[in-house]
Order: C-alpha cells, then sequence, then structure tokens
C-alpha cells in the first residue's frame, strides 16, 4: 500500500472528528471525538515514521497517546463533578465559569 | 501483497464506520463502542505500518483501559439522549467546515513535494517498530519527553481525584 493512502485516511478521520466536535452538545462525546482527531493525528505520525524509515514518529504517537489518556481523565473527571452538582450535561448551557 | 491491500481496505472502511458511528449515534454508550471499534481498526493499519508495538499498546491502554474509563463514566452519569440537532449557525457550519477542511487536507497531501509518499515507505530492519527500539529510544533520544509524559500523567491523576472528590456542601450548593 502506498502511504499516501494512510495520510488521506488520517485526514478524513480528522475532518469526521472535527464535525462531530462543531455538531455535538454532550461534552462526553465531544470528547470521544476529540480522541479520533487525537488518533488520525497518530496514524499520519505512524504513516510517516514508516516513510522515513526511523522510530522517532512512533515515539511521537505513544507521546500523544499519553497526553490523550490525560486529556480524557480530566475531561471525565470534569464531566462528573458537574453530574454531581445538578449542572447540565450540555455544552450550549454551559455559559458561566463559576465554581 | 493483495492480502495488505485487502486488510487495508478492511480496517480503513472499519475505521470511517467507527468514526461516523461516534458523531452519529445519540445514545454516548454506542459512541463509546463504535470508538473501541475504531480503535482496532486502527490497531490492524498500525500493524500494516510495522508498528507492533504502537499496535499493541493501542489495543491494550485504549480500547482496554481508556474506554473502560469512558464506560464507566456513560454507566455512571447516564446515557443521555441528546435532543436532535437544533439549526443555530455553528451546528449547520459544522459538516460544511470540515468537509471544506478534507478538501484543502487533500489537496495538500497530493500537492506534496514528499516525493516517497507515494512508494510504501523505507526499507526497514527487523526490529523496526518492535518494543525494543521504542524503548531504546525512549529511554536515550526521547529521555526528557519521557519524563515530562510521566509528570503529566501524575498531574492527571492528582487532577482528577481534586475534580471528582465529593465535598460537603457542594452538591446542595449547586441543586438549587
Amino acid at each position: 500500500m502506498d502511504l499516501v493512502w494512510f495520510v488521506v485516511l488520517s485526514a478524513f478521520i480528522f475532518c469526521i472528528g472535527a464535525a462531530g466536535v462543531l455538531t455535538r452538545r454532550n461534552p462526553l462525546v465531544i470528547l470521544l471525538c476529540l480522541e479520533l482527531m487525537l488518533n488520525a493525528g497518530n496514524l499520519a505520525l505512524v504513516a510517516f515514521s514508516k516513510m522515513h524509515g526511523v522510530g522517532d514518529g512512533q515515539v511521537f504517537a505513544l507521546i500523544v497517546m499519553v497526553v490523550a489518556a490525560c486529556e480524557v481523565v480530566i475531561g471525565l473527571g470534569l464531566i462528573v463533578a458537574m453530574y454531581r452538582r445538578r449542572l447540565p450535561i450540555d455544552v450550549d448551557q454551559m455559559s458561566e465559569l463559576r465554581g | 501483497m493483495w492480502f495488505e491491500q485487502v486488510m487495508f481496505f478492511f480496517a480503513a472502511l472499519l475505521a470511517v464506520a467507527g468514526a461516523l458511528g461516534v458523531v452519529v449515534l445519540r445514545n454516548p454508550f454506542y459512541s463509546v463502542l463504535a470508538l473501541v471499534g475504531h480503535l482496532f481498526a486502527l490497531a490492524i493499519l498500525f500493524l500494516l505500518l510495522s508498528a507492533e508495538f504502537l499496535a499493541a499498546a493501542q489495543v491494550v491502554v485504549y480500547a482496554g483501559a481508556v474506554m473502560v474509563l469512558y464506560v464507566f463514566v456513560v454507566a455512571y452519569v447516564g446515557g443521555i439522549e441528546e435532543a436532535v440537532a437544533d439549526d443555530s449557525a455553528p451546528r449547520r457550519l459544522g459538516p460544511l467546515f470540515a468537509a471544506a477542511l478534507f478538501v484543502e487536507l487533500c489537496f495538500a497531501i497530493v500537492g506534496t513535494g514528499l516525493g516517497a509518499i507515494d512508494t510504501r515507505g523505507a526499507e526497514t530492519g527487523e526490529g523496526f517498530g518492535s518494543p525494543g527500539q521504542i524503548g531504546e529510544l525512549l529511554l536515550s533520544k526521547f529521555l526528557i519527553p519521557f519524563e515530562a509524559a510521566s509528570f503529566l500523567l501524575l498531574i492527571a491523576a492528582v487532577g482528577a481525584v481534586l475534580l471528582a472528590r465529593r465535598r460537603r456542601g457542594l452538591e446542595e450548593m449547586g441543586g438549587a
């Protein structure tokens, strides 16, 4: 398989994720769409790593996975805190940063 | 050769279907399940790109651990079915923006000056993408990012505990 296929696929998945972030209102699903975008980036990184025959891109992808895990933990913690305070789980109605 | 192509199109179809499922499905629980399928398809693609360790990490860490966290939170919060999209401007323009972005990215990829993108990549040796090679890179060339990642994980863990702990009185205050 030519690498250009992998890169185009990664661009397509990234755009699906971007559309999801823009159209969905549930913060849980928005986090999932962010994961999609990060994974698309990972796929491109691994494809370019293969293109050069150097392992650096794979290490980058691994670090991206770590960052994604951190983002998930904090995002889910925020959602749980919102739920505990009976706030609506909807990004359109969350317009105040109040402790 | 043809096996590789069949696997690529199978995995690519599964990945795109999973991604569309995440965006389109109304129930967050089904969205999480679609993302798990998407992650498995990506692991297959990583294997095709001879990134064995990354594929294993994808399945074990991502599809295994991170998605379990999602499932727990969806079960805790309750799968809230969100109302069918209203027609505020960003909701209508979102897919349009994504399509424009994809077209632009395709122009960039097809017109790129990277000569090797139309090949199957450089010839790689036996150990390419193996745990040994990744570990060696992490502990020599990328030692500082590695340490920074460990600090980031620690900060995220502390932050999550801080965010999700139960504080007396706040529940009643927020409920008004």
